[in-house]
Parts: C-alpha cells; structure tokens; sequence
C-alpha cells in the first residue's frame, strides 16, 4: 500500500471541498474494495476521505411510496431492513447473494455501486489492462477470460461489473442521488454505471469531485414474484459467472409487467426493453421465458473460454422466471435450484 | 506493511476499547486494524491469512459487528469496540462456543479457529442463522484448508442451542 494523507470529512459539503482540493483523493466508506486494491497497487490514492461518519444511514419512505437508502448503509443492514425484505425482497436475495457477512457487514450501499471488476488482469499489475493503464491493451481478450463479458464489450475491455446489488437495483429501476460542487443531481441506476466503449477506465457516469448520497427505490416492488438466481463456481462467496434478477407481476397467468436484469455478463447491469415487452401480455410460459432470454442475450458474442455462458444466461432466465412465477424465489441458503 | 508504517513519522492518535480496556496509539493513516492489533497491541490471536478479505481468519468483531481487520484501517475505527479471540473468555471460563470447538474437534492446524469463533459470536448476535445451511451460508466467509466444516457447524449449532 502507498503511503497517503488522511482526512475524515465533517459533512458531505466538506468531502466535496477535499476532493476538489486533491485531484489523486479517493473517498473511503467501507473500504473493503478500495484497500484491497492499494495493498495490489492497483490504486494508489495521494489521500483517502474519510466518509464513514456521515449522515447517511436513514432508510425513509419517500412521498411516492418508495424508499430513499443512504449511501452509507452498511449492505447486510439494507438486506434485513424489515421494509426491503417485505417490499423488496428481490433486493434484499440479491445482497444476501454478495460477498460474504463479514464484508457486508463492512461494505457500503454507494461503496457496491463504486466497487471495481475483479478481472484477473485489472489486479495484475505486470499485465496491460485498458482499465487500469488506459492505452496499453486489453490482456483479457486473448487471455483467460472465462469470466469476462458478452454484451456490450469493446476491443478495449472486456471486463465485468461483480455487483449483485446492482442487478437487482437496475431491474427494479432505482435511482442515484449525487451531489458536487454545482449542487445535486440524480440518475437512473442503468445510467449511472457505463460500457467500456473506448474509456474502460471509466466505471461510472459519477464526476470526480461527486459522492453519491443516496439510492432511491421506486414504489413497486415486485415482492411477489420474483427471483434472483446466481450461477457461480462455489456455492457462496463468489462473484457471478451469470446472475438473473427476475421481477413479474401477474395477472391470472397473464404477464402485466416485466424486469429482467443480467449480472456477471456485463460492465454494467444488463437490461432489454425488448425482452421485457416481449413478455408483457404474455401467458407465463417457459416458451414465452426464452423468447424474452434470447432478446436479452441479442448480440451475445463470446472469446475464448466463455462461451458457455450465453447458453448458461439463457437457462438461468428461464430458470428465475419460472420461480418468479411460482413465488418460489432462489433461496440464498438453501442451494437446491427448484 | 508494519516496517513501511515504521518508516514515517507521520502518526495520528486514536483510542480504541479493545476487549474491554482502552488503548491509546498512534498509527500511520495506511495501518490495517489487523496490523494495529497484532503488531502494535501484541494481540496476535487474531491471524492474517490472505490480507485481502477472502479467507475470514483476521475476523474480529467491531463496535458487536464481525469484520475483516484486514480490511479495515485502524484511524477509521478510532473510538470504536474491538472484541478479539483473546477477549471472548471471561473469568477463566471459555466462551460458549470456545467450549463447543473443543467439544466438537471443529479445528485440525487451527489457523483459521480465532477468524471462525469471532465470525461464528458474529452470527449469533445476528440471529439470521436457523439451520445447517444457514450457518454454513452465513459463515461462507470463513475458509478452512484443513476442512474441518462439518465439525465447525456441529460447534456452532451446539452453540446455538445452547444461547
């Protein structure tokens, strides 16, 4: 880890003024992304701000029915907060789905949204990574990249966001409240993360000197049927070789609305207009399922060694919703996949 | 990472209640509370295994909640209560669970049994944990390379149902 200056922030106001003072500062909540990539050299930030003791742990009702989360939250407090697991329990599955109590415990609602791709070679500071050293190339692409991405790559990155928080946020359609130095703004959780295009060092839409204060839900919550399913290569504490976030609501058999989200296949969350419309006014169907799958996964297009993961998203759609439809959501705990 | 710290003179105070007794010290912004506890307070029951987060053995439990020290920096804890292995004995009987290790041969090498009897006083505190399979998804942060797993969920439920 480098050596680096130390301030603990008074308000959200004074974290904004120490950013802009030092361009190389980073924020700190609960570090548990952050520090592990300053012990690799990954970052190596001249100052480190710390946000941890600020106001923003409330979870309140908003005017519309939903919820406004503060940025600090701790994830396992957000994941058994009694409105979540009654309201949104698709997000609170997708949390539970994450990293392991420990970090949970640790890590920080706007800290998941910030926290950085685990691709082997962003970490290998002895490898070209676009990511990491913007215009050196991407070793991932002719490397090992059984866990990369299939939609929306670019030739320079190939990597994928590691969220499970963030799947179940884009399907349910939250929002981002931010704040900088020109006042406050708020964006769509599936605008605020970014494909790599030609700028994969850029994760996110979040300006330089901004700090994220707040997530919002909206009213509905799909607590009825939904599902999230994550395929791993253990059975907990593992990042998502494909992650489903399914959200239906039913009407009879009839399909009256539709939120599909993809994770670990991605730089982002990964969401279709048209494989949600296509399930819209639909009977709920394993036949219906995969037309809306195979609309998800248009454009897939695999490298070297993961190519099975097309077909293993496809499966897991159809799979997830399926249990939507059963109110048989994926339980966390117990790994049989009914 | 202790000799770099020991290289600058920049210190910043802190207070920490750790197993119940203040302690003052000064640290280096870049030192981990795992690295405060062992190599400053002389606390080395808490292990560091893999230093990043993934194997559970520096688990102690901050302010009643478990976390990775490994990942935690020391000058963000300062005020807080850190309850290490060495502080869940008291009046020289063992904590229940310490009992229930023993009772149930939960370790072989014994690396990873500090991490996994603060994680596991963690998940009692936190009532989450109903079954079997709760206890082993709950505890999934917790690595044993000897594979002592199913001896490490008999010492909790035991544990469990004693509490």
């Amino acid at each position: 880890m480098n050596n680096f200056q130390y301030s603990r922030a008074s308000d959200v106001a004074d974290a904004i003024r120490l950013l802009a003072a030092d361009p190389g500062a980073k924020l700190i909540a609960g570090g548990t992304n952050l520090i592990d990539l300053m012990k690799e050299n990954v970052e190596r930030p001249s100052r480190l701000i710390d946000i941890s003791r600020l106001p923003l742990r409330d979870i309140e009702e908003t005017a519309d029915g939903g919820l406004r989360i503060g940025a600090l939250v701790p994830n396992s407090d957000l994941a058994y907060h009694p409105l979540i697991e009654q309201r949104y329990p698709l997000l609170a599955s997708a949390i539970l789905a994450g990293a392991s109590a420990q970090l949970r415990n640790m890590a920080s609602v706007g800290g998941n949204l910030m926290q950085r791709t685990r691709c082997a070679y962003f970490y290998d500071t002895t490898t070209p990574c676009n990511k990491r050293s913007p215009g050196t190339g991407c070793s991932a692409r002719d490397g090992l990249n059984r866990n990369h991405a299939i939609l929306g790559t670019s030739t320079s990155c190939i990597a994928t966001n590691p969220s499970d928080m963030s799947v179940a946020l884009a399907a349910l359609g939250a929002l981002v409240h931010i704040a900088g130095r020109t006042g406050e703004r708020t964006v769509a959780l599936t605008d605020f993360h970014r494909l790599p295009d030609d700028k994969p060092h850029l994760d996110t839409n979040l300006g330089s000197g901004e700090i994220i204060t707040a997530i919002e839900l909206p009213p509905q919550g799909f607590a009825r049927n939904y599902s999230y399913l994550k395929i791993r290569d253990r059975l907990s504490y593992a990042f998502a070789l494909v992650s489903v976030a399914a959200a239906i609501e039913l009407e009879g058999n009839a399909i009256s609305e539709a939120r599909l989200a993809l994770g670990g296949v991605a730089h982002k969350p990964w969401r279709s207009p048209e494989a949600e419309a296509a399930l819209r006014g639909q009977a709920a169907t394993p036949d219906h399922f995969g037309r809306a799958a195979d609309l998800l996964l248009q454009g897939a297009t695999a490298r070297s060694h993961n190519g099975f993961k097309i077909e293993l998203a496809r499966r897991a759609v159809v799979r997830a919703l399926i249990q939507a439809t059963n109110a048989t959501p994926q339980s966390q705990a117990h790994k049989k996949i009914a | 990472m202790a000799d770099i710290a020991d290289q600058t003179p920049e210190r910043i105070p802190i207070n920490l209640v750790v197993n119940g007794a203040g302690r003052t010290l000064e640290v280096a912004p870049w030192t981990t509370l795992l690295d405060a506890l062992r190599d400053r307070l002389e606390l080395t029951g808490t292990k560091k295994g893999c230093d990043h987060g993934q194997c559970g053995a520096c688990t102690v439990l901050v302010d009643g909640r478990r976390v990775n020290s490994c990942l935690t920096l020391a000058v963000m804890k300062d005020g807080a209560e850190i309850t290490t292995v060495e502080g869940l004995a008291k009046d020289g009987t063992l904590h229940p669970l310490q009992q229930a290790f023993i009772d149930h041969d939960a370790f072989q090498c014994g690396y990873c049994t500090p991490g996994q009897i603060c994680s596991a006083a963690g998940l009692l505190a936190e009532g989450r944990a109903r079954d079997a399979d709760e206890i082993r998804e709950l505890m999934s942060g917790n690595l044993c390379r000897c594979g002592a797993y199913p001896n490490i969920v008999a010492a909790i439920e035991q544990a469990m149902s004693r509490s």
